[in-house]
């Protein structure tokens, strides 16, 4: 399968802040792809740069296998949520899918009808006086209607309550499915990502930590207990994402393909959660003794 | 894209439309009254010679009506700038929307060149209609006005026929690309209205002057030149000439005016009298106590030909009305050349740095 994002060495900067750096990634298509970090990771970042609003400071990016937002047909491939999912405040429901009819040559229009009675939104309403949920439903809708081979939501769900997140999230699974849609959407909360997500990409510090379908990073992944000892004393096939110490235990996250032999430990399956979470904690070990020291 | 553009736009421009309506019908249903009182009273004036009496009545009884049209004219292509082109983009920057819109299947170019095409093309059609309106209606003012309100005078020249185009144009597009700098519409707006505040003085003071050299010519003095004679005191005579008209050329934009003896030297004196409003005291050496010239010969008028037989001379240079539309063309085809830059600067700013 082709890929929908490939990205090499790419970087943003912004004045001398570097948002976004060596990110490499390679995202094949069909997956409902979930990028997950800490605010300021650089999300925002690296989809504004997926869906053109961003020109590149170092590196190359190409969506679908073309330059991002470049030519009105690429602008038609990618569809792009943006954050708060803002929607003209003047303008009714209707003039909404009619601007999208106006401005999407693949425009679904028989869809976003369907789609905007199901949810319960009135036509004539202006989009100023909808709720938060109907105003990110609305969005979607247009998103969805445009019959884009990608969609990007950059932090969706951000501003809707727990039922509403959950109706959203919903509604946006089985578009995926519907259509064969990809989709790439970001959150800072990995509990919104978790129901729908297949693929996952970790940003932290403006770098990527961890990319890669979620049944082959929680196979790959495992929690080791045991008495308490430094991390140069494990196999040398287990790599350390995160270390957690007690007075007489040690806790870590580890990557290894071979199975734990090692009768001391006792190996246990990760949540995605706490994968992420040991992910965007990795500089903690990365800095190495000094850090383990502290946290006695 | 038309049609999104047309949908943003279409309260302010009912409401430009309904405003220009109700200017323009009123301007049509008082303006055939003021051009037949205007031929009525050349006709009784020409005979015996006292056009010069009726204009001053004529166009003193409108001239609050003159000043104020004139104002709406100069401060429509503002009004754009500040209402139409400030908000432009940094309406959807400030709710986010620039975002919903640029994702759709057009490129940003063409979304700013409809929006900037169409709303600038209203622009220049409402600064026509407003212009052209009032230029039409004060045509018999204008063949009346004082030389300081002349048709190429700063004020007025700005104020009519299609140089309001071409501000209302630049003003717009001036609007929109300082909104893309500035991002925030109400700083935006300021910044625009004192940009092109700055650029309308400018204009008439440092670059209007030289868009043709200006008529270099000396003028006998004579009613149209001078405001009249002073002898106080006994000293020497007092000249108050004009500074904003030479006669024979009414309607001329005189650019300097000055008071030269018959050796053709300028006079700079004026032994510190001021007299009435555009004109300057000049004092020349002749006889205040008797001849022509004396308190006694002043009301006979024959001071003036006097002087004139002196030698006494003014030099001035001006541009005269018949430069009305080329000077027109070309202030316009400035303006033009200037929102062409502008809007090519807005695109490549929305290229490279917007977002």
């Amino acid at each position: 399968m082709t890929a929908v994002l490939e990205a090499q060495a790419l970087g943003r900067k912004y004045g001398k802040r570097w948002a976004l750096r060596e990110c490499t990634i390679d995202i094949p298509a069909g997956h409902v792809v979930g990028l997950m970090g800490p605010n300021g990771a650089g999300k925002t970042t690296l989809l504004k740069l997926a869906s053109g609003q961003l020109e590149p400071s170092t590196g190359g990016i190409s969506v679908l296998g073309g330059r991002p937002g470049d030519t009105p047909a690429q602008l038609a491939k990618v569809g792009f949520v943006a954050q708060d999912t803002p929607v003209y405040a003047g303008l009714t429901v209707a003039e909404h899918l009619r601007l999208g009819a106006r401005l999407n040559p693949r425009w679904d229009a028989a869809m976003a009808r369907e789609r905007i009675a199901r949810l319960g939104l009135v036509p004539a309403q202006r989009a100023g006086k909808l709720s938060g949920g109907q105003r990110a439903q609305l969005a979607l809708t247009l998103g969805l209607a445009k019959r884009p081979e990608l969609l990007i939501l950059d932090e969706p769900v951000a501003s809707l309550d727990p039922l509403a997140r959950r109706e959203f999230l919903q509604g946006l699974r089985e578009a995926a499915v519907a259509h064969r849609l990809s989709v790439l959407l970001s959150s800072h909360l990995v509990s919104d990502l978790e129901r729908i997500c297949d693929y996952v990409i970790v940003l932290a510090d403006s770098r990527v930590q961890m990319a890669g379908e979620v049944d082959q990073l929680l196979a790959a992944h495992h929690r080791l207990t045991g008495p308490r000892r430094d991390p140069d004393r494990l196999p040398a096939d287990q790599h350390v994402i995160s270390a957690g110490h007690t007075e007489r235990q040690s806790t870590y996250v580890v990557r290894t393909d071979a199975p734990n032999h090692d009768p001391a430990w006792t190996a246990t399956q990760l949540s995605l959660e706490d994968l992420v979470l040991a992910y965007m904690d990795k500089r903690t070990v990365d800095n190495g003794r000094a850090v383990l020291e502290v946290r006695r | 894209m038309i049609w999104l553009t047309w949908r943003q736009f279409r309260g302010s421009a009912a409401m430009m439309a309904a405003v220009l309506v109700v200017f323009a019908a009123v301007l049509a249903l008082t303006g055939p009254n003021l051009a037949s009182e205007y031929a009525a009273g050349v006709a009784g004036c020409t005979p015996d010679n006292t056009c010069f009496d009726f204009f001053d009545r004529f166009f003193s009884e409108y001239d609050l009506l003159f000043l104020a049209l004139t104002l709406v004219v100069l401060i429509l292509p503002a009004l754009v700038g500040l209402f139409w082109g400030a908000p432009l983009i940094t309406r959807e920057l400030e709710a986010g929307t620039h975002l919903l819109v640029w994702n759709q299947s057009i490129t940003r170019g063409r979304w700013l060149a409809v929006k900037l095409g169409l709303t600038g093309l209203a622009a220049m059609a409402a600064a026509g209609v407003c212009g052209l309106a009032v230029t039409w209606w004060s045509d018999p003012l204008d063949k009346s006005a004082v030389p300081e309100m002349a048709q190429m005078a700063p004020v007025v020249f700005g104020a009519r026929g299609i140089a309001p185009m071409g501000y209302a144009a630049f003003a717009f597009v001036l609007g929109v690309t300082v909104g893309m700098l500035v991002r925030r519409t109400l700083p935006a707006m300021a910044l625009t209205m004192v940009v092109f505040a700055a650029i309308q003085i400018a204009m008439p003071l440092l670059v209007r002057p030289h868009l043709m050299p200006p008529v270099a010519g000396t003028f006998e003095l004579g009613r149209e030149n001078m405001d009249g004679l002073g002898a106080p005191g006994g000293g020497s005579l007092q000249i108050f000439l004009r500074t904003s008209a030479v006669p024979g050329h009414a309607g001329a934009w005189v650019l300097s005016s000055k008071l030269v003896d018959p050796s053709g030297r300028t006079i700079s004196s004026g032994d510190g009298s001021s007299g009435p409003s555009s004109t300057i005291v000049r004092a020349v050496p002749v006889s205040t106590t008797s001849g022509p010239c004396s308190a006694q010969g002043l009301p006979t008028g024959g001071c003036t030909a006097e002087i004139n037989r002196l030698g006494y001379r003014q030099q001035a240079t001006y541009q005269p009305l018949e430069r009305f539309w080329p000077f027109q063309w070309i202030e316009t085809g400035i303006y033009a050349l200037l929102t062409l830059g502008l809007a090519w600067s807005s695109f490549w700013w929305l290229r490279r740095r917007l977002s």
